[in-house]
């Protein structure tokens, strides 16, 4: 049996998955990225190694993607996380046309065929406006872990307008609402809310098509898989996989290269 | 047949030559600015150089010399002056490094230029109209402002002969008849009509070999790319519009591609995708911007930007000679209406240019701080999807401030867009699934 790796170096968390060769997912980690790339590249990967309890000559292809792509030095090529997260939710929701994916500093929209095919995409540009990182600011104002803000956001009762799109100056809005008496749940309802409908504009740009797949690290914040499917009037598929989904995509085209360089003879096809 | 004698005179000969005239015309300003000479301030749509080398006036290109300091890499010290100044960070880049050029008195990274004793602008970008009015401001410079009607409507341009078209033309007759009145009294000259004609003369040699080598750039592999080799053409075809200097070199240049056509000798690099770049370019890194495409093995074929930018010569419109004025109206009613078009409606030439160039993919770019070139894309972009199905990327940066370029968010677009072409690509080869 032969097995595919991908790791996806983002610019806040690395994330690794190790398929076999019928594209089942038999190993995952995933670590902060830090100021280290290599060593988040080599970490993740020799820990979804150990996950899986397979040796690292058993991954016969590593494709890298994410902004650190480059700097997966074991890695036999790299791919753009906006093709493997097309690519990796196609594979796990057949039906995706659509994928969102919200990550540390970018947020992506990219239409898709069935395929897998990138036929659009968008992202927020030179600005992290509705990105996780207007969570963590809002997460750091209100001195909030950010696995909290989701389920707190969700027991709001009267929303507030968050104005700002500015990532930098989120901080001092949501101190403004705290210094006005405004509840916590809320202020970050409002907060949730800002992010998808700028997200949804990116999604309008490429076109909304049936069915939406929400990936990347934001997409295990309950509160912005509401708000998002509000917003849409729509609803997402999700998984746990989500997060994993530019690494899942990698491994899928690590496992096209393989497949690819195996002979007739091998892959016990008729000449 | 080929020898390696004329390929090694003729190959690349267009880029050096085009580089020496761009040095020439910097060294003819520098002259003029310090002997106080006459210079006009122009800009590149409806730039009425005609009228103004039958007066011998030296031409300033603001935008030209303004981009120039972005490729040499200090259009950011400029910038920040003119904020410093007090102007917006979301102002015209062009117009904020050529404020803190005239700031400087006329230091240029290239040169000395002169100050400008006239400025002839159009209203194709209602930039030209405030920018004029800041030299105006600084130095008294008396600005003369053509008023060019536009397409009524998308897609409803009329031609010579309609009604609307002659009454458009006659008004735009009359307000060059005012500037040779002002040209005039600017240099104590006489206007010149036969001097005149054969300014014509030399911009219709340089309009028919300016299609010419669009039309040769068709060819596969093709001969030139029209982002990097396209902008050297564009600078000799604006400073040099209506010179003998200039007809020669379009002339040279067009002999260099069909020599290079015949021979099958393409660019330097493996010819994989046929690319068009629609907008201005990203000047603060214009060789890296180009990489991020060639590495792939794209290469732009065509442009707007050879388009709206090229001085006039776009829609291959050659000046009657026994009819000067009334066909330098018409020409520049066209051109500049087509400029203006181009950015707007720029579907129906991206359209043509796909078809003619046998382009896999097209590049739009809209810039920040150029608002005429960059409003109309998004809608250009959806309306060419919907017609013709060609992959197109969109990419946003700056022509001047490398504040707003990301190097790295670019190049993650640009390999997404290659990833797509390569899948699509090989989808098609592979053949309909059973």
């Amino acid at each position: 049996m032969a097995y595919a790796a991908g790791v996806d170096v983002g610019s806040t968390q690395t994330k690794a998955i190790i398929i076999n060769e019928d594209a089942e997912i038999v190993g995952r980690a995933l670590l902060d990225t830090g100021a280290n790339v290599i060593q988040a590249a080599e970490d993740a990967y020799a820990e979804a190694l150990a996950e899986s309890g397979i040796s690292q000559d058993e991954v016969e292809y590593v494709v890298g993607t994410g902004y650190g792509r480059y700097r997966v030095t074991f890695g036999n090529s790299q791919v753009t996380e906006i093709s493997c997260h097309g690519r990796g939710a196609v594979h796990l929701f057949p039906n995706t046309r659509t994928v969102v994916d919200m990550g540390g500093q970018d947020t992506k929209a990219i239409s898709v065929t069935a395929d897998g095919e990138i036929t659009d995409f968008c992202m927020n540009d030179k600005c992290a406006a509705g990105t996780g990182r207007f969570l963590g600011a809002a997460s750091a104002a209100l001195d909030i872990p950010l696995g909290d803000l989701g389920p707190v956001s969700l027991q709001s009762t009267k929303p507030i307008k968050i104005s700002t799109t500015c990532t930098v100056f989120a901080e001092s809005e949501v101190l403004a609402w705290i210094g006005k008496g405004k509840k916590i749940e809320d202020i970050l309802w409002g907060v949730h809310k800002s992010i998808a409908s700028r997200s949804a504009g990116l999604m309008r740009r490429v076109g909304i098509e049936d069915e939406i797949t929400f990936t990347g690290g934001v997409s295990r914040n309950e509160g912005m898989v509401k708000a998002l499917e509000e917003r849409l009037e729509k609803k997402l598929n999700i998984s746990e996989d989500c997060h994993y989904m530019g690494a899942l995509g990698a491994a899928m085209f690590a496992l096209d290269n393989i497949q690819a360089a195996r002979t007739p003879a091998e892959t016990g096809a008729n000449s | 047949m080929s020898t390696l004698e004329d390929t090694q005179e003729l190959v690349g000969r267009g880029n050096i030559e085009g580089a020496a005239l761009f040095r020439d015309w910097f060294a003819n300003l520098g002259e003029t600015a310090k002997t106080g000479g006459a210079a006009a301030y122009v800009f590149v749509m409806g730039s009425t150089n005609e009228i103004l080398k039958t007066f011998d006036l030296p031409v300033v290109f603001p935008e030209i010399t303004s981009l120039q300091t972005a490729v040499r890499r200090v259009a950011h010290e400029l910038l920040e002056e003119a904020e410093d100044y007090g102007y917006s960070p979301d102002i015209c880049g062009y117009v904020k490094a050529d404020v803190a050029v005239q700031l400087r008195g006329g230091d240029h990274p290239m040169g000395r230029l002169p100050k400008p004793t006239i400025s002839v602008l159009t209203n194709a970008c209602n930039t030209y109209i405030k920018w004029a009015e800041i030299w105006e401001r600084m130095h008294g410079t008396p600005m003369y402002t053509i008023d060019v009607p536009g397409t009524r409507q998308a897609g409803g341009q009329t031609w010579a002969g309609n009604a609307d078209f002659e009454a458009d033309r006659k008004y735009v007759e009359v307000q060059l008849r005012e500037l040779i009145t002002v040209c005039e009294q600017v240099t104590g000259k006489t206007f010149d009509i036969d001097k005149f004609r054969e300014v014509l003369g030399h911009a219709n040699t340089m309009t028919r070999c300016w299609s010419r080598m669009l039309e040769l750039n068709s060819a596969r592999p093709s001969v030139f790319n029209a982002l990097t080799d396209g902008t050297i053409y564009l600078g000799v075809a604006n400073a040099f519009r209506g010179t003998e200097e200039g007809a020669r070199y379009f002339e040279r240049l067009v002999e260099e591609m069909e020599y290079k056509v015949a021979n099958g000798i393409g660019q330097d690099l493996e010819e994989k995708y046929r690319l068009l770049f629609v907008g201005v370019p990203c000047y603060p890194i214009f060789r890296r911007f180009n990489e991020l495409f060639s590495e792939w093995g794209g290469t732009f074929v065509n442009s707007t930007y050879l388009w709206f930018a090229s001085g006039g010569t776009n829609r291959g419109f050659e000046y009657d000679l026994d009819n000067p004025l009334a066909s330098l109206a018409e020409g520049m009613l066209v051109s500049v209406r087509d400029a203006m078009d181009s950015m707007f409606h720029q579907d129906t030439v991206l359209e043509q240019m796909i078809t003619d160039h046998e382009a896999d993919g097209v590049i739009f770019h809209p810039i920040k701080s150029c608002r005429t070139v960059s409003t109309g894309l998004a809608d250009g972009r959806r309306s060419l999807s919907e017609k013709t199905g060609t992959p197109s990327l969109f990419i946003e940066s700056d022509m001047m401030d490398r504040r707003v370029v990301s190097e790295a968010q670019m190049k993650n677009r640009i390999d997404a867009f290659f990833e797509g072409l390569a899948s699509r690509r090989q989808l098609a080869q592979a053949g309909p699934k059973d």
